[in-house]
């Protein structure tokens, strides 16, 4: 005691505790290091960039032009269209597959003959590459000449359509929730399996309806799995370049923001500057919804505070 | 409805029961059919590929040996797949060993703000990877790295880590804290702890996280492509290329398709039910 006595007990309990917490930190460092530098860095280089009049395939010195490139991205048409692109592909693709995703998860949430066989059919498509459905469903589905939906409408007298070029962002929007709805009936399915079936057995026996069931005890189980799934399901939704790129290669109609900003730089214009004025734009943007996404997320982390 | 078993809603045995049952497996079907058909019509020849559907045919694997033959000069079947594999592997192996000790950090022994934390690395998930092409692709010239495998590995360990972390960090959380400290006062030491203790509790959620992290870096495109076309290219690129899209191509791309896609599909089949678990119950919890 008498060596000690410098520091009162109070203060040597911070001291250990501050230890403690160093010590705790330690194991986290490695990865968040590495998140910062990776994928902090280049926008540090893209907000400098954005004040560039620099294109990449001439010579020409590069310039300080201000926020020239920031007024000149409000002003272009194309740019407002890519947005509205992405928001309707986005949107639309999200609730279709957490609609679809839920009801065939409603559906495989019951014992019949070859219930795995049929939750393993259904899983694949989420496990393909997005190039190869991209691909496929181009050159094999939606194909004028020998495409399977055409085949089978001709089957009930509807003429042949040339799909990709009448509808681009819906045969997008198709491919995609063929994509992500296996992976949303995955997350409503570990929802239905976690409800408890005591709950499920007492409605039963007060003679609650299937449908009353339903909307009063399943669905707002379900809730927190539908935020989780429209969470990541938008997340990788709003990046979506592959199909695109595949199916109709940014033709009329469906460039999203990602294949917008693309062809600004490497894809054909090689306008350095304003592509990375965009980047920022799109980048403020995402910090927004990532905003809002993460409030929902943190709805779903209450309770484990305690 | 039927007899009171466990079954929910709809009984088994009712009519209700086996239509619902019939529906199940029509959707099943629907939804693998564009597999099932790319992977048929690469048994095909051009000629019955570019023809109206049809299921009766001479099987033979001609397609498959024209895609995977040895090309000088271009990219062939066996880099591609070499590239993908190496590229994959190591990057998600290098996620995991960030990510475990990290979600520890977060879950087991939280430190102060770990939502914070946890909502720090979600919110690089946001932002729009085509938003750091530019940047990242001088910075990889600079640094001689492009046409390299080991950007990819860089990178793609970037891309899946948060959700690495965030996955790993709900199973972790899942760890009674009784058990542990059960072990603390049998004087369990801190390595003993976590080899007897923690991992055989997390190690499935820490195969399907891995197994999450394979399926995107293997698909991956947009890095790839803008970053490594001519050296260290991967299957998604090959299978772009692979095929000359003019004249019949349908039973070719079809077999490099099916090639392309097989190994994660494969792994996804094995995998599937971990992966349920791994998806949303860690998640939330």
């Amino acid at each position: 005691m008498t060596s000690t006595s410098t520091l009162s007990r109070d203060e040597q309990v911070k001291a250990l505790q501050k230890k403690d917490a160093r010590r705790r930190r330690i194991p986290l460092l490695p990865a968040l290091i590495f998140t910062i530098v990776v994928t902090q860095t280049p926008f540090v280089f893209s907000l400098y960039f954005g004040f560039l009049k620099w294109r990449g395939n001439t010579t020409a010195p590069r310039e300080w032009i201000g926020f020239k490139n920031y007024t000149d991205a409000f002003q272009n048409m194309f740019f407002r269209e890519a947005a509205w692109v992405s928001i309707l592909m986005t949107v639309s693709a999200v609730l279709l597959s957490v609609i679809f995703g839920t009801l065939i998860a409603l559906l495989l949430d019951r014992k019949f003959f070859g219930q795995g066989f049929v939750r393993t059919l259904i899983i694949t498509p989420f496990l393909v590459m997005p190039v190869v459905a991209g691909l496929v469903w181009k050159n094999q589905m939606f194909s004028f000449n020998f495409g399977v939906i055409n085949w089978v409408l001709n089957q009930v007298g509807i003429e042949s359509r040339e799909w990709v070029s009448e509808f681009p962002l819906w045969t997008i929007v198709i491919v995609l929730v063929w994509q992500w709805t296996p992976f949303m009936m995955l997350i409503m399915l570990a929802g239905l399996q976690g409800q408890s079936s005591s709950v499920l057995e007492a409605a039963k026996v007060d003679g609650a309806s299937a449908s009353a069931t339903f909307f009063q005890i399943t669905l707002p189980h379900l809730r927190p799995y539908l935020e989780l799934g429209v969470l990541l399901g938008s997340i990788y939704l709003i990046q979506v370049y592959d199909h695109i790129f595949t199916i109709t290669g940014g033709g009329p109609g469906s460039t999203n923001i990602p294949f917008f900003v693309n062809q600004r730089s490497f894809g054909a214009a090689f306008a350095y500057g304003s592509a990375s004025a965009y980047s920022i734009l799109v980048v403020i943007a995402a910090i927004l919804i990532a905003n809002f996404g993460l409030r929902v997320l943190s709805g779903l982390l209450e309770g484990e505070e305690a | 409805m039927s007899q009171g078993n466990t079954g929910p809603v709809v009984g088994q045995r009712s009519l209700g029961g086996y239509l619902l049952s019939l529906l199940a497996w029509i959707v099943g079907v629907m939804f693998f059919f564009p597999v099932f058909w790319m992977a048929l019509s690469g048994f095909k020849t051009e000629a019955e590929a570019n023809a109206d559907p049809s299921l009766i045919f001479d099987p033979t694997l001609e397609q498959f040996r024209t895609v995977t033959a040895d090309k000088p000069g271009l990219l062939d079947a066996a880099e591609a797949f070499a590239n993908s594999a190496w590229i994959v592997a190591i990057s998600t192996v290098l996620c995991m060993a960030l990510a475990i000790p990290a979600a520890y950090a977060l879950s087991i022994k939280p430190i102060g703000k770990w939502k914070d934390v946890l909502f720090f690395f979600i919110s690089t998930k946001f932002l729009p990877i085509v938003a750091a092409i530019l940047p990242l692709w001088l910075i990889a010239d600079y640094l001689d790295l492009r046409n390299t495998r080991l950007l990819l590995i860089i990178l793609y360990t970037a891309m899946n880590l948060p959700l690495a972390v965030w996955m790993l960090r709900s199973f972790f959380a899942e760890v009674p804290k009784e058990l542990i400290e059960a072990a603390q006062i049998d004087g369990a030491s801190l390595r003993s702890q976590i080899t007897s203790v923690i991992m055989p509790i997390v190690a499935p959620g820490i195969a399907a996280t891995a197994l999450l992290c394979v399926i995107f870096a293997w698909n991956e495109f947009y890095l790839a492509i803008q970053l490594n076309t001519s050296d260290a290219s991967t299957v998604p690129i090959w299978v772009n290329s692979a095929v000359e899209f003019q004249g019949q191509f349908l039973a070719q791309l079809s077999a490099a398709a099916t090639l392309a896609t097989l190994p994660v599909v494969i792994a996804g089949w094995l995998a599937q039910k971990r992966m349920i678990r791994g998806l949303a119950m860690g998640a939330i919890k």
